[in-house]
């Protein structure tokens, strides 16, 4: 038997909306198989990890605070993505946010005012952007390949933040731990409702994110300029548009939302700068950016399963004594239930017996 | 055995895992297909070959192991861009964070252990001669491997029908459907050839370079194979020097940190990261080099017509 594709007339919106949907299922029942195989019980098991965080409020919170860059880092990669820019570094645009973010609190301590929150949330953003930058002007006037780039400036972003907690911005009063000093009170992103659990304003900015690149995408000339420039480049410059500037722009958006993101987990989340700041958000976000189909609305939802995931990992290390490491290996099975289901929208899967094959030929078929 | 021998070895230990993914990675490009889930297969080829050597005893068994494993992930990879015709950028990068979620996974239980390993092999006279004995004769068999998989791939693609064929697939797939060629088949096979290599080149890690299990311990190797590829613009020899190259900048800047010159260890571990970039740049803005050596189908997805 072999499974042959036939294009579809035109795309299918059934699909397109089902896709996501189809992947998650299969996840699900690619994991009860895996949890059998580990030995445990798959129902007790998919239960700790997609039902039991939902159950109390705290939980809700903590959902929204590991949802926050998920949602923020991949809002600016579908930018990215849909302009056929590969930009796989968004992890270090994150930790240079974040660090770029922390100057004002590590450094001037005693410059406490209002105004320190903004400045800390502007300079993350540019920090991002300009380490987003790089690979994208080296793409632009050497013609690199920005998926090696991006991705190396990543390990490059991971030692630097990592020499800066060690040295020169290590806590003086921090008993030779290598983190920076706690970030004063003006300093701290404030959490959204205090009194119930630790969300802070991060997720509020991923939702404006999402608002704003959703309408930018679907209802300003610009956002149609990503869409033509990514399907058809050639198409692109017959109507005028600039390659080069687009990918900038791609560049430059998605660094600085990742860059918002790390500042915002820096001063929302953690209070402080330390070695490792983030789980792998950059690299998961790829995830919820292609399971929300590089759509920011779709995308806020699909941030928060893939948060639910890294939520249900701890919980079910904690309760059945599965490692928080099988998180990980879902979600890498997700992307590719959803790439392979996104191939529904534009083919019909026929399945043909083989014998067949040989009759069509015979037909002549050259 | 002179300092400058000992160095020698050490680059080429450094070498070899990079040579063997890289070599593997250039058969699948020749054929046009771009898989970006190289770091990926590595990882689960250095998980398994550490594990079944433990088990075993036996550091081959390992490597065969890893082979095995590498291949049959990379098949992963092939069903969805070759069968379902899925995004090849995407997929590969899925096949990358699945290898290191699974292996994650699956390492957990060998972490702090210590590797069987493989000893170097040892010729009577030749393997004493003076200044270049053991770096010539006194090695991993591993490494002699490396050098002959480099010169069959470079005689296959270039001097054997089978090479030419697979090279027409990756230039112009739609001619090559035309005549005859079964243009997924030999894909599929490109893609696992790829696979077991990188899944060999991670046993190597586990095995030889450092013989345990750490997470996440191919630490972009397989990203930098990728850049080798694009640094040697498709030709074996070339994969050969840029793999030496990068063997000597790893060696060097881990001399350099013993040394304590001054400079934050954490500057010199990322110079080889660094040097990746310079090198793309170096290559990449030089199109004429570029233009003629790229597979001309690398990346495009191919559905046949019927």
């Amino acid at each position: 038997m072999r499974i042959e594709l036939v294009k579809r007339p035109q795309r299918s919106a059934l699909f397109s909306a089902l896709s996501p949907f189809i992947a998650l299922a299969l996840t699900l029942v690619a994991g009860a198989i895996m949890f059998s195989l580990l030995g445990k019980n798959p129902l007790d098991a998919l239960y700790y990890y997609f039902i039991d965080p939902l159950r109390e409020v705290w939980s809700l919170h903590e959902l929204a605070v590991k949802a926050a860059p998920l949602i923020l880092i991949a809002i600016g990669l579908s930018v990215c993505f849909l302009s056929n820019n590969w930009n796989i570094g968004a992890e270090g645009q994150f930790i240079m946010g974040a660090v770029a973010g922390s100057i004002l609190p590590v450094m001037y301590p005693d410059f406490q005012s209002w105004v320190v929150l903004p400045l800390m949330l502007i300079m993350g953003m540019a920090g991002g952007a300009a380490y987003a930058a790089v690979p994208a002007l080296l793409k632009t006037r050497f013609n690199t390949n920005e998926i090696l780039t991006s991705l190396m400036l990543v390990y490059v972003a991971q030692l630097f933040l990592d020499w800066m907690v060690r040295g020169p911005w290590r806590n003086p009063q921090g008993m030779n731990f290598p983190e920076t000093r706690n970030f004063h009170e003006y300093a701290i992103l404030p959490e959204i409702w205090a009194s119930s659990g630790r969300a802070h304003w991060g997720f509020i900015f991923a939702l404006v994110a999402a608002v704003a690149v959703w309408f930018m995408l679907s209802k300003t000339l610009r956002g149609y300029e990503v869409k033509v420039l990514g399907q058809s480049p050639r198409a692109g410059r017959f109507a005028g548009f600039s390659s080069a500037k687009m990918v900038f722009f791609a560049f430059v958006v998605s660094g600085a939302l990742a860059g918002l993101a790390g500042i915002s987990e820096v001063s929302g989340a953690i209070g402080q700068l330390r070695p490792t700041i983030s789980p792998g958000y950059g690299f998961t976000a790829i995830i919820v950016a292609f399971l929300g189909r590089l759509n920011p609305l779709g995308i806020v939802a699909a941030g928060l399963v893939l948060a639910l995931s890294y939520l249900g990992g701890e919980a079910a290390q904690i309760s059945i004594g599965v490692s928080d490491k099988v998180a990980r290996a879902f979600q890498g099975l997700l992307l590719f239930f959803v790439l392979g289901a996104d191939t529904l929208i534009h083919y019909r899967i026929r399945f043909v017996a083989t014998g067949s094959r040989k009759l069509e030929a015979s037909h002549g078929n050259a | 055995m002179g300092m400058l021998e000992a160095i020698l070895i050490t680059i080429a230990t450094a070498a070899t895992p990079l040579l063997i993914a890289a070599i593997g990675e250039l058969v699948v490009e020749r054929s046009g297909v771009l898989n970006l889930g190289v770091e990926g297969m590595m990882v689960m080829g250095a998980v398994t070959g550490f594990g079944v050597a433990l088990i075993s005893g036996s550091p081959w068994l390992g490597f065969l192991a890893a082979i095995l494993v590498g291949a049959l992930f990379s098949l992963l990879f092939a069903f969805l861009t070759l069968t379902l015709v899925t995004n090849q950028v995407a997929t590969g990068l899925a096949l990358t964070l699945l290898g290191l979620g699974v292996s994650g996974m699956l390492g957990e239980s060998f972490v702090g252990l210590p590797g069987v390993k493989l000893g170097s092999i040892y010729i009577p006279v030749l393997t004493d001669l003076p200044l270049v004995g053991k770096f010539l004769f006194g090695q991993d068999p591993i490494f002699y491997l490396s050098l002959l998989l480099t010169g069959s791939v470079g005689y296959f693609l270039f001097r054997t029908r089978a090479g030419l064929t697979l090279r027409s697939v990756g230039d112009n797939h739609a001619s090559a459907h035309a005549l005859g060629i079964n243009v997924i088949l030999i894909r599929y096979l490109a893609v696992m050839f790829g696979g077991a290599c990188a899944g060999l080149a991670g046993g190597y890690l586990s095995i030889v370079y450092t013989p345990q299990w750490v997470e996440n311990m191919t630490a972009g190797r397989g990203w930098i194979a990728l850049a080798l590829v694009v640094f040697a613009s498709w030709r074996p020899w070339r994969v050969l020097a840029g793999a030496y190259l990068f063997g000597a900048v790893t060696i060097g800047q881990l001399h350099a940190q013993a040394l304590g010159i001054g400079v934050p260890s954490q500057l010199l571990s990322s110079l080889p990261y660094l040097a990746t970039v310079v090198v793309l740049v170096l290559i990449s803005g030089n199109r004429r080099l570029t233009m003629v050596n790229t597979p001309a189908s690398l990346g495009r997805p191919f559905v046949p017509d019927r």
